[in-house]
């Protein structure tokens, strides 16, 4: 490529457009004013989403990468705007979502002086970004944006966060990209080991009760369908943690459920009795393995991980394979006999049954009058064919969606798993729907994270995203309540909400929708929902005190899972 | 159980990494006895050594973390035992102790410590060794008054007869090369 003059600011639209960026999301301001106005000539090339807060930026690009596989985008400007990404930010890290974000700052002459609009966003953002840099002089600009793109979708993926001064926008250079493809201190990846696959392969040859677990690592990988020839050639039954929820169709025979807090009976206590746990690209987060000295003590653990920093971190590995999880699924199944473990199956079906009985059923199949949030989840998955891309907020909405949602294709459940960000919805739907224009994205929320990022729905209708926001009203921070209902002797400090309504607040954003608190409506509600071409809210006014169970409650072992109160 | 450790880490010499490598500690609430910074033998390639006391748990899996920041290039740990290390420390002393009486030359000579610098005013010592060596030579000096004192981070070599990180850069090249 010929060397052009061009701005630094019209550097970092090129660079973006050099590495295939189709959307961005942001907010303007004033020490990234240069940028927007390179902006302005891209239009055709390059789509601006104005959020309208920085942290719905974050948060949307986080919810198009979840959806793409690729790095989403966000930029701000100094100060507060890159403050405010923080939350967003610190939630990719935790959940290893690719985003590259840009940050405006002020002229590097101020640097350090306390300026208008300055933050040390660079210190502020290090423990929370995979890699950050801040740019000074405009020729920077393509080798940076080019590494940050690197950095931010290989090996275990991760935010990186570039500070670009307003000087150095303002600057120009002879703009020239080269793709980046390595960096000496960074290794992205280790090629699988043969003799690590070898000897997994035994072990799983030997095994009598195995079990595995699959998380985020394998839908970051692709490795969906090695997932799935690994475990129908092996008969090992598979339970998925809240982000690798969607890898492995709902009703595919060995899917066995949910891990972890609030996940299913069977998975959870058949931890305990396991000889052998498969973990593939999941770290043995505090709240899948709840008291970990009593976790799995009967298996032997094989981590398939691609972070060589997981490996022992928590849990103690018999046999790690460290590298990328396709490969090395793909490696293990050749490796492996072909085995069925029909009784131990059924030992979870069984489980199933005991779960229906005394959870699913009063959830799914109500016979009080008031709403549950589980009927609502399920009739929802039924209306749009268990076949949307489903975003859901946190707490018990999450939960509780996440049971009862049904999937049909990988990469369709976007959620913020390891922070736990309440607000995190609304905006991640918007990144999900323009990441996947043609597909239905419910975004689930309760009405306290509703409230957290409301202003979004702004976003919503003036990009008239067709997203269909389902509220799940109980007036209550359900989840905290719940807690507070069974460990803090109903103290509810706190927890209630006096809430707006809603439908007049979409009303006046122009987002149509009804507020459903009879069974009898709800069917056709949901219906109209799915049906209405455009954005929609549909609130729902579920049960005030109804819990989420079954719950490993914290600390206890996953198999002291709690069936009722 | 909890001891002291070495952790020394390669890196290249970018902005800000010195605190992306204190994170790591902070998060976890240890605290760094010792640390110093410089370029190592190998031109761009700068070294850490981190001394830290606690668990051999905890150090791998803070070694671990390190070595996956971005810039860092290597990171190890060693015991004591396996490391053969020293500190340096700066004594200032009013030059006046030195014409009253010979004792502060015989603590000097004993303690295999010399003068760098001579004033009217002060005598500068300088003593290498262990922290608990530069710390027995502060007591001694100090019925003269040690108007300044000052002791360096550790500095370490592992006992091992070879340099890892020149073979484990070539390796790693080689490694990058084939990854096109």
């Amino acid at each position: 490529m010929a060397k052009v003059k061009v701005t630094g600011s019209e550097a970092v639209i090129l660079s973006l457009l050099e590495e295939g960026v189709d959307t961005i999301f942001g907010y303007p301001g004033g020490a990234i004013m240069p940028v927007y106005d390179a902006l302005y000539d891209y239009d055709k090339k390059i789509t601006h989403i104005l959020t309208r807060h920085e942290q719905g930026a974050a948060h949307a690009a986080e919810g198009y990468a979840r959806v793409t596989g690729r790095a989403g985008v966000c930029i701000a400007t100094s100060g507060p705007g890159a403050t405010n990404l923080i939350t967003g930010i610190a939630d990719a890290m935790i959940d290893s979502v690719p985003m590259v974000c840009i940050t405006g700052q002020v002229s590097s002459p101020l640097l350090g002086t306390d300026a208008f609009q300055e933050s040390d966003v660079v210190g502020i953002s290090m423990p929370v970004t995979k890699w950050n840099y801040q740019i000074t002089s405009p020729d920077e600009i393509p080798g940076v944006i080019a590494q940050a793109f690197y950095i931010a979708q290989t090996g275990r993926p991760g935010p990186v966060l570039i500070d670009i001064t307003k000087d150095a926008q303002f600057g120009e250079l002879e703009f020239e990209y080269k793709k980046c493809t390595k960096v000496r201190s960074y290794i992205p990846e280790i090629p699988v080991d043969p003799f690590q696959v070898k000897a997994a392969a035994e072990l799983i040859d030997e095994a009598k009760k195995p079990l595995l677990l699959f998380g985020h690592g394998v839908i970051i990988a692709n490795a969906e369908d090695e997932l799935k020839a690994f475990v129908e050639k092996t008969g090992i039954p598979a339970a998925w943690t809240l982000l690798g929820l969607s890898a492995l169709p709902s009703d595919h025979p060995l899917n066995v459920g949910m891990l972890g807090m609030h996940g299913n009976y069977g998975p959870n206590i058949k931890t305990n009795e396991a000889d052998l746990i498969i973990a593939v690209g999941m770290r043995f987060d505090d709240r899948v393995t709840g008291k970990v000295s009593t976790y799995a003590k009967k298996a032997r653990i094989i981590h398939i991980e691609i972070d060589p920093a997981e490996i022992n971190k928590i849990i103690k590995t018999t046999v790690p394979v460290i590298g990328d999880a396709k490969k090395a699924l793909k490696m293990l199944t050749q490796n492996v006999k072909a085995n069925s473990h029909t009784e131990w199956v059924n030992e979870f079906r069984q489980a199933d049954q005991v779960e229906y009985e005394k959870v699913i059923e009063k959830d799914l199949h109500p016979e009080k009058p008031g709403l549950t949030m589980g009927e609502v989840v399920r009739m929802v998955s039924e209306a749009t064919g268990h076949d949307a891309i489903l975003v859901t907020d946190v707490g018990q909405q999450q939960m509780i969606a996440s049971r009862y949602f049904k999937f049909k294709r990988s990469k369709s459940n976007v959620t913020s798993g390891g922070l736990g960000t309440m607000g995190y919805a609304l905006p991640a739907s918007i990144g999900a729907q323009i990441a996947a224009p043609d597909r239905t994205v419910v975004a689930m929320i309760g009405d306290g994270g509703f409230q957290m990022t409301i202003q979004e729905l702004g976003t919503i209708a003036q990009n008239k995203l067709p997203i269909k926001i389902v509220l799940l009203n109980n007036n209550f921070l359900g989840m905290v309540r719940q807690w507070q209902q069974l460990f803090f002797e109903k103290r509810y400090s706190f927890t209630e909400l006096q809430n707006p309504d809603f439908i007049m607040i979409g009303k006046g954003f122009g987002i149509p929708g009804q507020k459903v608190d009879q069974r009898e409506n709800l069917q056709a509600a949901i219906r109209e929902m799915a049906e209405y071409p455009g954005p929609y809210l549909l609130e729902v006014v579920v049960e005030k005190e109804d819990n989420v169970f079954p719950m490993v409650p914290a600390g206890a072992s996953v198999s002291e899972i709690m069936l009722e109160p | 159980m909890k001891r002291e450790y070495n952790i020394t880490i390669f890196s290249e010499n970018h902005i800000g990494l010195l605190n992306r490598i204190t994170i790591v500690f902070t998060r976890r609430k240890i605290n760094i006895d010792s640390l110093i910074v410089s370029e190592s033998a190998i031109e761009g390639v700068y070294k850490f050594i981190v001394v830290v006391t606690t668990t051999e748990d905890t150090v791998k899996k803070v070694v671990a973390q390190i070595e996956k920041l971005i810039d860092v290039i290597r990171a190890f740990y060693h015991t004591n035992e396996e490391m053969v290390f020293q500190e340096i420390a700066l004594y200032k002393v009013p030059t006046e102790a030195l014409y009253d009486s010979d004792q502060v030359e015989q603590i000097v000579r004993r303690a295999g410590a010399r003068i760098l610098e001579i004033t009217r005013e002060y005598t500068m010592i300088e003593k290498t060794g262990y922290k608990e060596e530069t710390k027995a030579l502060f007591e001694e000096l100090n019925q003269f008054k040690v108007m300044q004192f000052t002791r360096s981070g550790r500095v370490a070599l592992t006992r091992d007869p070879i340099e890892r990180l020149s073979e484990f850069l070539r390796e790693r090249d080689a490694f990058l090369e084939s990854m096109d």
